[in-house]
């Protein structure tokens, strides 16, 4: 799927809830099924700068599309985690690089989360597009 | 003033507590981080540009007088109620860091390698940088009082610490991470056979109990009006006149000299030396106001009510299955810091936060008591004389209903 039609399937899916309490428990659901990262992947050269809670993320490249694998001590950042691989990872370097993310914004996290939140946010899509560059000039 | 009989009353002085979050009505219990600003102190700050703004000491003109004069009675107000001995002893600064900076810089001069200055391991982040950039100039080193579970300091090893080369003590008289309430006399005390000066840091004091720097002895004592219901931006340093009159000057600029041409400069006297510039006049006055209107209400009133609302909300929030308070001293301010299970503190705070409920998470600056307890942080509740215990009932049913969600 493309990362478009995934954006827009994300924004459909939040369009149901009436308060942000039903998004949080729909965050805190998908948060909880993200698959355990590798412990040996928690290290601290994975972790993001800028972020209230831990978060680690890597990523590995195979049949020319970008898997990302990340992980938090956080419930609800690890949801919002979630929801940015599931639009971002499996896809190839150079569409990661253009993604355009206004699902973001579409569902009204970026206005709901307080600004040290945005900037871990900011962070996370940062360290995901330099992957992404780093693959593509492989 | 009997306060659980006037909360409605009091609660009407402060507009903001009517705020309404996502349709809840705001539950402010971030105290510690900011307190709220009664309509009597916002009023002060618009009736000053209003009616009083001008430039203070130097004008002639009618406005700069009387500016000037209600300056300086706000200054009398502090050392009044600090019972300081002289008004010399009382600096307008913009906030307790500042303050802190001011201090270690005094220190610049006369501190050398081989001194040693103590800090305690409940000390606020500002308390801890300043002292240690004044460790790196000039090759003194920090020793550190520890501290045990129930997060008081450890005095036995403090009394061991002290020598001949303390020059310095550092301590808060309430910290803010946990709410201990420290034996700051029986420290500036010890600190003083040795003849160390003692810095104690107030910030978490001054709005919760009465304060006399006489009978503590302290050299220094700092602290910020924005954490007793004052305007941000301005803090108050009370230190011993004769410890400021050896100190040199911390920053340069016009108001504190004396005679300036370019081939040398002579101070002003005490407290001008560490006023340069234009001071937030506005602030400093409205800071005054703030501090009518809790002696107004009354400090000891207001240790008695809080004493009832921590009590009250310990007691409610230990109901909370795998609750774990940290900070559990006998004798503490209204601050319980706390975690329950291994749920992510920022997970917590912003689910209650969207049903009205203003907490801080995190470290709260404190991050060398967050790694004593090996977690990275917590969730504190921080109550004030305006909060009421329909709001710590609340606290507890969003806990719980974040609980479930996050479980």
């Amino acid at each position: 799927m493309k990362i478009k039609d995934i954006q827009e399937e994300i924004i459909d899916e939040f369009g149901i809830f009436d308060s942000w309490m039903d998004k949080y428990e729909y965050i805190i659901e998908l948060g909880k099924n993200v698959p355990k990262i590798n412990e040996d992947d928690k290290v601290d050269e994975n972790i993001i700068k800028g972020c209230q809670s831990k978060v680690w993320l890597h990523a590995k490249k195979s049949n020319g599309l970008v898997q990302f694998y990340a992980d938090s001590d956080a419930l609800i950042t690890k949801g919002i985690i979630s929801l940015l691989l599931r639009v971002l990872s499996n896809q190839k370097p150079s569409d990661i690089i253009q993604a355009n993310l206004d699902f973001i914004d579409k569902i009204g996290l970026r206005q709901h989360l307080s600004v040290n939140r945005a900037n871990g946010l900011n962070n996370m899509i940062k360290k995901i597009k330099f992957y992404a560059i780093g693959y593509n000039n492989k | 003033m009997d306060i659980k009989k006037n909360i409605d009353s009091i609660r009407n002085d402060f507009p903001i507590l009517s705020t309404s979050v996502n349709g809840n009505k705001l539950v402010y219990l971030d105290n510690a981080a900011t307190s709220q600003t009664p309509n009597c102190v916002i009023d002060s700050i618009s009736d000053y540009y209003k009616n009083l703004n001008s430039n203070i000491h130097r004008g002639v003109h009618f406005l700069s007088q009387k500016a000037t004069e209600i300056y300086e009675e706000t200054r009398f107000k502090f050392k009044k109620h600090l019972n300081a001995n002289s008004t010399k002893e009382i600096i307008f600064t913009s906030g307790t860091t500042h303050s802190i900076n001011l201090v270690a810089n005094g220190f610049n001069n006369s501190l050398k390698a081989g001194d040693e200055i103590i800090v305690s391991s409940l000390e606020h982040h500002s308390n801890i940088v300043p002292w240690q950039m004044l460790c790196e100039k000039t090759g003194a080193t920090m020793k550190v009082i520890p501290m045990n579970q129930e997060g008081e300091l450890n005095l036995n090893a403090y009394e061991d610490m002290l020598s001949k080369k303390t020059k310095i003590v550092f301590v808060n008289h309430v910290s803010n991470a946990l709410g201990t309430v420290n034996p700051i006399k029986f420290i500036i005390d010890r600190a003083h056979s040795f003849s160390a000066k003692v810095l104690i840091d107030g910030a978490q004091a001054i709005p919760h109990f009465k304060v006399d720097v006489n009978d503590l002895n302290a050299d220094f004592y700092v602290f910020s009006a924005h954490k007793f219901c004052g305007p941000t931006g301005v803090g108050i340093l009370y230190a011993k006149q004769s410890i400021l009159e050896d100190f040199p000057p911390y920053q340069g600029g016009g108001e504190m000299i004396d005679e300036v041409t370019f081939e040398k400069t002579t101070y002003a006297d005490l407290p001008n030396k560490f006023e340069p510039g234009t001071p937030n006049i506005a602030g400093v006055i409205a800071s005054g106001i703030a501090l009518d209107y809790i002696n107004g209400i009354g400090l000891d009133n207001i240790k008695k009510y809080e004493d009832e609302l921590l009590s009250y909300a310990t007691q409610k929030l230990k109901t909370i299955n795998n609750l774990k308070i940290y900070g559990t001293s006998q004798n503490k301010t209204s601050v319980i810091s706390f975690n329950i299970g291994d749920i992510h503190a920022y997970d917590i705070g912003s689910i209650i936060d969207n049903l009205g409920i203003a907490v801080r998470t995190g470290h709260h600056c404190a991050q060398p008591i967050m790694d004593y307890y090996n977690i990275p942080g917590t969730i504190r509740v921080s109550f004030c004389f305006y909060n009421n215990f329909d709001e710590i009932d609340k606290l507890v049913n969003a806990l719980n209903r974040a609980v479930k969600m996050l479980s």
